[in-house]
């Protein structure tokens, strides 16, 4: 059995990585995410791997793309303003359906911002930061552990879903330190790369969907001599301009990971059953909410709460349900307010939900957010 | 004439680099400015204008003699 | 009457989409004729492009073929090339692709020798927009975004790529068909960073705005005024106004990145896995 290993969550995520059969790496030094790359500089040759410290952030951002299409799986890790210079690859990846983990350690911004300090500024990015209509699959961990396996449920996703998927970290989980464990070979499971079913003389396509609507595009470098553009293109991989081929072509997109979001969302329930409120968290900001739970239950008071693990897409059924059982819902966030909008679209007015925003380089104490807790009950002012 | 010069009319845009370049005046541009061959018996098959043929439209092979 | 070459296009893609007289058709021919000259096969070759005219020209190659963004073809070649250094990997790309949005990239994969063979299609114009002013415009000329005549000053790609680190530097044009595929041909056999600038003519967006309306007439221009190098060193200095060197500027013997890279595997134990 693996030994403890006190380990922050950037070396977990580079550990998780190569768990789950990341092969090539390339990046670009941004606090606070920088210990993903010196952790894969280190580890990927000792495994037959590479690392390449690029130029730029869009740099690593093709470099990954290109080494995922022959054939390897693949990570690259940034911060806010190196995310931002990534998106017009994420839309690529998303358009010409190429499997690819990024990890985003958020710090404060916009711009600058406070280079090493906490935020979640960054959940509308992970949505919604490339141009056009596109899928996105973002998991955020709150443990260090937690960091570990939602890599490798990264690394599966992008696999599976050949499509880009963000690890949404925040400096709290990145530069935390905890004793972990780490599985075994084989105790978590790992996706391997899509096939071909057919040879290219039997008349294989590369963007032909299969019954999930995921296609099985070739590895370069096998004989299938296929095209692969960012341009609309069809089921050949050749670009088309027809409004039928693009319409089919971006509803599938989203109909892919649509499809099965009931596997895809994650989250955690702590003290629902007789919850009269609740507190809907991720990310580092959990840990703190779940020690203002407590307090708070100490006290008396009835509420629940719900850590999302998957933020996209995001969890609609489940919070749906929450608002039609709890009489309000605080939603603490390290940011101006962001995931609050998308738990009150779900809610649906059935409930009140606030939002208890702070984005002043520092993280809640549990007496934040339980005050806050108390003045949900109470009906008043966050 | 001495060459077969084959012309693969899809191909042709009608840039008239062929022409320009032919050294013996063997082609030459028809109205719907598709090259055509005006003098082939003048071709000598340098092969210029199937070298500098953008469309890759045009041919020239030496007859095998008989 | 079948050319040999025919095998290394995508039957049914032709014909291009290019202009009449353009000439990225006569360089993408010469790039398959070294191909076909150096036996690479289809199956282990492949082509990446960015954004622009010249790096259409993915899609009418019959290999792996990747049609990037704009100015990224160089850093997915570069993935490309590490993850399966078994694979020849070529970049056709333009001088606005290669020089203005991807100009960083471009030098840094030079810096690190990745053995790649970069193909750049100069036609001194962005095309596909329209005929914008490139960073290889040249001095004085115009476009719609320099009416009154390019104040900028073009870069000289050969010598760029030679002060970034490429090992293989040379440039050739569309005229000289022959020799350009012979500077693609010598790239293919560099085992490191390999870059051909291939001046190709734009009669639609250069040529009409700047009195040379005919591609022809834009290839007698690069017979009369391109000299090769071994000339161009003897031309004295007054003489080489408006000409310009073609041929082979730069080679040297330096370690490629995969090569460099297999020894950090070794150091690090991975080559025992």
């Amino acid at each position: 059995m693996n030994k403890a290993r006190l380990m922050q969550g950037n070396e977990a995520v580079a550990e998780g990585a190569i768990y789950a059969g990341v092969r090539f790496f390339a990046g670009y030094p941004i606090t606070p995410s920088t210990e993903i790359a010196e952790t894969m500089a280190k580890l990927l040759p000792q495994v037959g791997g590479k690392f390449v410290q690029m130029e730029d952030e869009i740099a690593s951002m093709g470099a990954i793309l290109g080494a995922s299409l022959a054939g390897q799986k693949v990570l690259d890790a940034t911060s806010g303003p190196g995310f931002s210079l990534k998106q017009e690859l994420i839309g690529y990846a998303a358009c010409a359906e190429i499997p690819a983990v990024l990890v985003d350690v958020q710090r404060v911004g916009p711009s600058t911002g406070q280079p090493t300090s906490p935020s979640q500024g960054d959940v509308m990015q992970a949505r919604w930061g490339t141009h056009g209509d596109h899928p996105v699959i973002a998991l955020a961990p709150w443990t260090v552990r937690e960091a570990f396996d939602a890599t490798v449920m990264a690394v599966n996703y992008a696999e599976r879903f050949r499509t880009p998927v963000i690890l949404l970290m925040d400096e709290i989980v990145g530069h935390l330190r905890e004793r972990v464990v780490l599985p075994e070979p084989g105790e978590l499971p790992v996706y391997a790369r899509r096939q071909p079913k057919c040879t290219r003389s039997e008349g294989y396509q590369p963007y032909t969907p299969e019954e999930d609507l995921v296609p099985n595009v070739a590895d370069f470098g096998e004989g299938y001599r296929i095209h692969v553009t960012g341009l609309i293109h069809d089921e050949t991989g050749f670009p088309s301009g027809s409004p039928s081929v693009t319409e089919k072509s971006i509803r599938r997109l989203h109909e892919k990971i649509s499809r099965a979001e009931d596997e895809i969302i994650h989250y955690d329930e702590f003290f629902l059953e007789d919850a009269d409120y609740a507190v809907v968290t991720f990310g580092g900001v959990s840990r703190t909410a779940y020690e203002a739970v407590q307090n708070a239950r100490r006290q008396g008071i009835k509420v629940g709460m719900v850590r999302l693990m998957t933020i996209w897409p995001f969890a609609d059924k489940m919070i749906a349900r929450l608002a039609k059982q709890v009489q309000g819902i605080l939603v603490p966030e390290l940011n101006y307010g962001q995931l609050v909008g998308e738990i009150e679209r779900a809610a649906a007015g059935q409930c009140p939900v606030k939002l208890l925003a702070k984005y002043n380089t520092e993280i809640f104490t549990p007496t934040e957010i339980e005050t806050a807790i108390k003045n949900l009950c109470a009906g008043g002012r966050i | 004439m001495i060459s077969d010069i084959t012309i693969k009319m899809a191909r042709c845009k009608g840039c008239g680099i062929c022409v320009a370049f032919c050294p013996k005046q063997v082609l030459a541009l028809d109205e719907l400015s598709k090259v055509q061959v005006v003098n082939g018996e003048a071709c000598i098959a340098c092969g210029q204008c199937e070298l500098r043929c953008p469309d890759y439209a045009i041919f020239v092979d030496k007859k095998v003699s008989q | 009457m079948e050319r040999s070459f025919e095998k290394y296009f995508r039957q049914n893609r032709l014909p291009h989409l290019w202009c009449p007289g353009c000439g990225n058709g006569i360089a993408m021919k010469a790039i398959v004729m070294a191909i076909e000259k150096k036996g690479l096969s289809q199956d282990n070759t492949v082509i990446v492009s960015g954004i622009g005219c010249s790096s259409r020209a993915s899609g009418y190659m019959d290999f792996d073929t990747l049609h990037t963004a704009h100015g990224r073809a160089i850093p997915f070649a570069t993935g490309i090339k590490l993850a399966r250094p078994e694979l020849n990997v070529i970049v056709i790309t333009g001088d606005g692709d290669c020089t203005a949005i991807g100009g960083n990239l471009f030098i840094h994969a030079a810096r690190r020798n990745v053995d790649l063979t970069v193909v750049l299609f100069n036609n001194s114009i962005y095309g596909m927009t329209g005929g914008q002013a490139s960073p290889m415009t040249p001095y004085g000329k115009k476009a719609t975004t320099a009416p009154y005549g390019a104040i900028d000053r073009p870069f000289d790609v050969c010598q760029l790529a030679i002060a970034s680190g490429a090992t293989y530097v040379a440039r050739s044009t569309a005229f000289h068909v022959q020799h350009l595929t012979e500077m693609i041909a010598g790239g293919f056999d560099n085992q490191g960073f390999s870059f051909i600038e291939a001046v190709v003519q734009c009669p639609t967006a250069y040529g009409r705005k700047n009195k040379l309306p005919e591609p022809a007439d834009m290839m007698k221009w690069m017979r009369d005024q391109a000299i090769m190098k071994p000339a161009w060193d003897k031309l004295p200095a007054e003489k080489r106004e408006e000409k310009f060197p073609i041929g082979l500027f730069y080679s040297a013997q330096y370690e490629d990145y995969t090569t460099a890279y297999d020894e950090v595997i070794q150091r690090a134990g991975g080559d025992q896995k």
